[in-house]
C-alpha cells in the first residue's frame, strides 16, 4: 500500500490497485479509455520518482525521460506524488535582458531567471501577462550556467500577445513562464543516427536549440536542417548556421524560399519538397518538424512513408491564436 | 494455460513493428488509402495500434457495436467488401514480413475477418 499524492492532497493506492483505479475510486477526474495501456488517453507524469517500467511501455523516449506513465499499467513500487494533464501551472518570474529583432517581422527575446531554469532544447513554455493572457512559445536554447530562455517571436498579423512583446516589452520588465512541456527534444542516444530537421519561420527556434543540443552531445550522425519562408527576409540566423555547417562536418543547413524571388544559395520550392528529394531514404532517422500545422502534418506523413519509424518523428505544429 | 496469440506474436512490440508496416501499406495503397488519409496522424495511428491488439487477440474492450458505430460514416461514403478484402491483404503481407508463423497469422486473420460485418454495417 503506498500513497499518491496531487497537490497538497494525498491518497491511497491499496496493493492490487493500478494508480488510475485508486484515482477513480477517490473520484479524481482523470480520462481514461481503454484501461489496457493502448489508447494512452490516462498518461499522467510522476514528480519525485521514476514509475515502473511496466508503466512507460509504449510511450515515446522523450515522454519516458520524463517520467510520464499509464495510470491504467501502474502499480506503484513506492509513493509517488502525481501530475495530472491539466492541473494548474506553476509560473516563475523572469526578467527580459534582450528584446531585439532578428528580422523584420520576428524577435530574439531573452528572459534571465534567478537560478536554474529546467528545460529541454526544443521544449517549449507558456509566457503570460500580468493580466492573463497566455501564450505558447518554443525555446531556442539549450540549458546552460547562464540561466536563460531564448524565444524567437514572430509578429502576427493582429497578434495581440506578439504586438505586446513586440512594442511593449522592454529590458529589464518581468514576464510569467511556465515550466517546459512538449515532447519534441533531443535525447542523447544512438549517436550515429542521422537527424532531419525540417522548420518553417519560426520553427526555426526548437530545431536551432534541439541542433544546438546534439552538436554539444557529439551527435556522429549527418544533421539535416531545411528552413523555409515565403521571402528572404522571413528568414534569419542564415550566416549562423552557415558558420556551424563549415565547423561541423556533418551538420548540413538548406535554406529555402517559395517565393519567386531565389537569390544564390538558396533552394528553391517548399521546405518539406526539398528535404524530402534531397534525402532517399529516411529508414532509421530521426525527423523533428516545426512551424506551419500544414507542413508539419503533410512532412509527418511523407517523412513516414519515407521509412521514419513512428517513434523517431517529433513535432510541434504552430497553434496560431490572435485573440 | 498456454499463451495466448497476443503474447506468442510477441506483444505490444510485435504491434508497434506490425503498424509501422501496414499504416505505410495502407497508405501506398489508392484503392483504400481515402478512408485512413486523417490529416491527424498520430490519432489514426492510436486506431491501427488498437486494431492490431484486437487482430492478435491482446487485450481490447471492442464490442461488435462499438466496431459498427466507429466506422458507420465511412460505409455512408462507400466503405464495401472491396476495401474490407484489401485491409485483410495488407494484414497478411505485414504479418508475412514480420516473419510470424502461417498458423499464427492465420489465427489473426481470423480474428479479424469475424469483424466483418459489424465493420460494413450488415
Amino acid at each position: 500500500m503506498y500513497t499518491l499524492t496531487i497537490d497538497q492532497n494525498t491518497y491511497i493506492c491499496k496493493s492490487d490497485e493500478t494508480v488510475l483505479d485508486a484515482l477513480l475510486r477517490e473520484n479524481i477526474n482523470l480520462s481514461f479509455a481503454c484501461k489496457k495501456g493502448t489508447c494512452h488517453s490516462c498518461m499522467v507524469r510522476s514528480a519525485n520518482v521514476r514509475p515502473p517500467k511496466a508503466a512507460q511501455s509504449g510511450l515515446k523516449n522523450t515522454q519516458i525521460k520524463q517520467n510520464y506513465f499509464l495510470a491504467c499499467q501502474c502499480y506503484p513500487e513506492q509513493d509517488m506524488h502525481l501530475k495530472l494533464p491539466d492541473q494548474s501551472e506553476f509560473y516563475r518570474m523572469g526578467r527580459v535582458i534582450t528584446n531585439k529583432l532578428l528580422n523584420r517581422n520576428t524577435i530574439l527575446l531573452v528572459v534571465a531567471f534567478e537560478d536554474a531554469f529546467e528545460f529541454n532544447a526544443g521544449q517549449f513554455v507558456n509566457l503570460q501577462r500580468s493580466d492573463g493572457l497566455t501564450r505558447s512559445y518554443s525555446t531556442a536554447n539549450i540549458p546552460e550556467q547562464s540561466n536563460t530562455l531564448e524565444f524567437h517571436i514572430r509578429r502576427l498579423p493582429g497578434g495581440v500577445f506578439s504586438s505586446w512583446l513586440h512594442d511593449e516589452v522592454n529590458m529589464g520588465d518581468s514576464i510569467a513562464v511556465s515550466e517546459a512541456r512538449g515532447h519534441c527534444f533531443y535525447i542523447p542516444e544512438r549517436h550515429e543516427q542521422g537527424i532531419l530537421l525540417v522548420g518553417t519561420g519560426t520553427g526555426l527556434a526548437p530545431l536551432a536549440g534541439i541542433l544546438t543540443d546534439a552538436l554539444a552531445n557529439g551527435h556522429t550522425g549527418p544533421i539535416h536542417l531545411f528552413h523555409g519562408s515565403r521571402e528572404l527576409e522571413d528568414l534569419y540566423r542564415i550566416d549562423e548556421m552557415r558558420q556551424l555547417a563549415e565547423q561541423h562536418q556533418n551538420f548540413h543547413y538548406t535554406p529555402c524560399l517559395s517565393g519567386s524571388h531565389i537569390p544564390e544559395g538558396f533552394a528553391a520550392g517548399r521546405v518539406n519538397e526539398i528535404a524530402l528529394s534531397g534525402i532517399p531514404d529516411l529508414k532509421g532517422w530521426r525527423v523533428f518538424l516545426c512551424g506551419h500545422p500544414d507542413m508539419v502534418n503533410q512532412m509527418k506523413k511523407q517523412a513516414f512513408l519515407k521509412g521514419a519509424a513512428i517513434a523517431d518523428i517529433y513535432a510541434d505544429a504552430f497553434l496560431i491564436s490572435t485573440h | 494455460m498456454s499463451a495466448t496469440l497476443y503474447e506468442r506474436i510477441g506483444g505490444e512490440p510485435a504491434v508497434d513493428a506490425a503498424v509501422n508496416i501496414f499504416y505505410r501499406k495502407v497508405l501506398n495503397d489508392h484503392r483504400i488509402n481515402r478512408f485512413f488519409d486523417n490529416t491527424d496522424m498520430d490519432k489514426q495511428l492510436a486506431k491501427q495500434k488498437a486494431f492490431f491488439t484486437m487482430a492478435f487477440g491482446g487485450p481490447n474492450n471492442y464490442t461488435g457495436q462499438d466496431m459498427r458505430n466507429a466506422h458507420a460514416n465511412l460505409v455512408k461514403t462507400g466503405l464495401n467488401e472491396d476495401h474490407f478484402n484489401a485491409v485483410m491483404e495488407h494484414l497478411g503481407a505485414t504479418l508475412t514480413e514480420l516473419n510470424v508463423p502461417g498458423d499464427l497469422i492465420a489465427e489473426a486473420a481470423a480474428i479479424a475477418e469475424s469483424t466483418r460485418n459489424d465493420v460494413l454495417g450488415k
